[in-house]
């Protein structure tokens, strides 16, 4: 299983190769990828530092493009697919239809792999982008349960990468367009959820609210800590009740169910966290080498190191972690 | 900017996406076979559970449409996660009856070389995606809900032969999809044991920030807005555009008094500002146009035009 790990600038990218990921992940510093945030992604010289540095040291890079332009972004898009190809990277990661066919016209023999946006979840859905543009490998959205992911391994034409560690997105990935209902912004367009631009803290005489926009996404007691506010992870009301309705603050580990991913046939593992810091990726990066490595060697008699998920806890979001959609109670 | 001729729209009813019991299902179509709706989409897009009419029974409703002169359309699920979806889905794509609405690749792969119809959740974003799908038999796309007034100019004025174009003009905009059933998680209920609660919620189930104002609607695994989105005061732009087909999407309630409203506004039998005075009594909870300026799709920019026929 190959280690893909997150790199939103150099420093992070040299932790991660560091650290003993197989390949890095990063984007351009623009609305073509879905981490589009502030101060974050590469550059075109950074790039081609951080691409030798992953190269010299034997680890792949992929850049991701993994956004859906509009007509009058295209030509943004366009560029972003030539100046990738111009810098000798490994793989595009691309999740829209005309991008992919761009790509495939353009740069026949440039990798792709389908992004996580592009909602894949079945075969048939990845034999359509496999036989249309001849994609060699799909993400898959964290919304199937291990035995759906197991099927779709069994059936699909191309590799099969999965989430194994991060920040955990609820809903279908391509698919979410909460964050531009309330603001404009949204992942498939630009690139960011929830983004920065419009969340507001704002201190009452009993609490802490967060807003997007102006909804009321969290109200935090004096002692509750306070979450960032994407927007499916506040508390709201249905039925009368205030709880998380959607999703609470948590984080995807799936390090105890590392040897069943394996024994599945799941050819790579992803690390969410491209916005993280470089301490985080070199330590997330560490931990999940270390753990596949010790599954390889012996998957059998592999449990997870009471170290490495002590280490991975401090690092969560919300301070706790779930398997997510692929331990089925959790759906 | 070339000059369309401008046509009627047709008037089209998009698919149910709450759970009705059978009854409530067949009174409703029913109604809606002596509308003057002109397209009817039928099939269950959201949860496979819901099973209140199997497909014989959806087939025979589409006839029964059919002879009372409406075109049918089959919609497909939007989220296919099990084999048994799956399965189902293969016998949906393998009929040649009806039109298809491919709502996910899925879909479009098990339809190449027939003619469908690309459903709102394929992400359709450019003119390039639009080729492309069109090459493989798309004869009918519904636009991201998220895209605006400004790209569809763009995309009408470059779209390929022979490809028409359906808006969501009235109806809550669908957001999301998940693995997650929040209708069960609402009801302390895990997913696999929901006891079909979706039926007790003919509109699906408010969620409301802690502020108690109205921001979603949990609809099993969908997550709709509260809000309902009105595109009607733009009928004159949606004409000039090009748009051949105006959607409405179903609630259990107001549905046929829209169809005739958007009716009697394309037959002009009344003006945008007759229309805009039904509106708050149709969407109780209120309604909203952002998307269509380019903007938070929650914004609503009607005031104006409501303010004046009050």
């Amino acid at each position: 299983m190959e280690l893909v790990c997150p790199a939103g600038n150099l420093p992070a990218l040299k932790a991660a190769v560091d650290n003993g990921a197989d390949a890095v992940y990063m984007g351009f510093r623009d609305d073509t990828n879905a981490r589009h945030f502030a101060g974050l992604n590469f550059n075109h010289n950074k790039a081609e530092l951080g691409i030798d540095y992953a190269h010299d040291r034997g680890a792949r890079v992929f850049v991701a493009i993994n956004t859906f332009p509009q007509p009058s972004g295209w030509k943004r898009w366009q560029a972003a697919v030539d100046s990738a190809a111009d810098l000798g990277v490994d793989v595009l990661i691309v999740a829209d239809i005309g991008v992919m066919d761009y790509a495939r016209e353009r740069w026949p023999d440039l990798t792709l792999h389908l992004s996580v946006q592009g909602s894949a979840t079945t075969h048939e859905a990845i034999r359509f982008y496999s036989e249309a543009f001849g994609i060699r490998r799909a993400v898959l959205p964290r919304v199937l349960s291990m035995k759906q992911v197991e099927q779709v391994i069994n059936e699909s034409p191309v590799e099969i990468e999965v989430f194994g560690f991060g920040s955990l997105c609820v809903m279908v990935e391509g698919r979410c367009l909460l964050s531009s209902y309330v603001t404009g912004r949204s992942p498939n367009t630009f690139g960011a959820c929830s983004p920065g631009s419009h969340v507001r803290w704002e201190e009452t005489p009993t609490a802490l609210e967060s807003r997007l926009n102006g909804v009321l996404i969290d109200r935090y007691e004096r002692d509750e800590p306070a979450g960032y506010p994407t927007l499916c992870k506040g508390r709201f009301q249905v039925g009368g009740h205030t709880f998380y309705a959607l999703e609470e603050p948590t984080s995807l580990n799936t390090l105890p169910i590392l040897p069943e991913l394996k024994r599945m046939g799941v050819a790579a593992i992803k690390v969410e966290g491209r916005q993280r810091s470089p301490a985080y990726v070199a330590k997330v990066t560490r931990v999940l080498r270390a753990a596949i490595d010790a599954c390889n060697l012996d998957p059998d008699g592999f449990t997870p190191d009471a170290a490495w998920l002590k280490e991975l806890e401090t690092v969560s979001e919300g301070v706790q972690t779930t398997l997510g959609a692929l331990h089925r109670p959790w759906q | 900017m070339a000059i369309m001729p401008i046509k009627r729209p047709r008037l089209a009813l998009g698919p149910l996406s709450y759970f009705w019991t059978e009854e409530q299902l067949l009174e409703f179509y029913q109604q809606i076979a002596g509308s003057p709706v002109d397209i009817v989409y039928l099939g269950e897009t959201i949860c496979s559970k819901r099973r209140s009419l199997d497909s014989d029974q959806w087939l025979t409703l589409g006839r029964t449409l059919q002879e009372a002169g409406k075109e049918v359309v089959l919609s497909t699920l939007t989220l296919i996660e099990a084999g048994s979806e799956l399965g189902a889905l293969h016998r949906l794509c393998q009929s040649d009856e009806f039109l298809i609405e491919a709502n996910d690749l899925a879909a479009v792969q098990l339809l190449k070389g027939k003619s469908f119809v690309a459903g709102p959740a394929t992400n359709i974003y450019n003119q390039r995606t639009l080729s492309f799908l069109t090459k493989m038999g798309m004869r009918r796309w519904v636009p991201s809900v998220e895209l605006g007034h400004e790209p569809l100019v763009d995309l009408q004025e470059n779209r390929p032969e022979g490809v028409e174009t359906e808006l969501l003009v009235w109806g809550r905009l669908p957001l999301a999809y998940s693995a997650r059933c929040y209708t069960a998680r609402a009801h302390n209920l895990p997913k696999d044991d929901c006891q079909l609660r979706c039926l007790d919620y003919p509109d699906g189930m408010l969620l409301s920030t802690r502020e108690e104002k109205p921001f979603l609607t949990i609809n099993g695994i969908q997550t709709q807005s509260a809000l309902t989105q009105n595109l009607s005061h733009q009928f004159d732009n949606l004409c000039q555009l090009g748009v051949d087909v105006l959607r409405i999407s179903p609630q259990s309630r107001g549905t046929l008094k829209v169809i005739d409203l958007f009716d009697d506004l394309r037959n002009q039998r009344i003006t945008v500002e007759e229309v805009a005075a039904w509106v708050a009594k149709l969407a109780p909870l209120g309604s909203c146009d952002g998307y269509w300026h380019g903007e938070a799709g929650m914004e609503k920019h009607l005031e104006q035009i409501e303010g004046a026929s009050s």
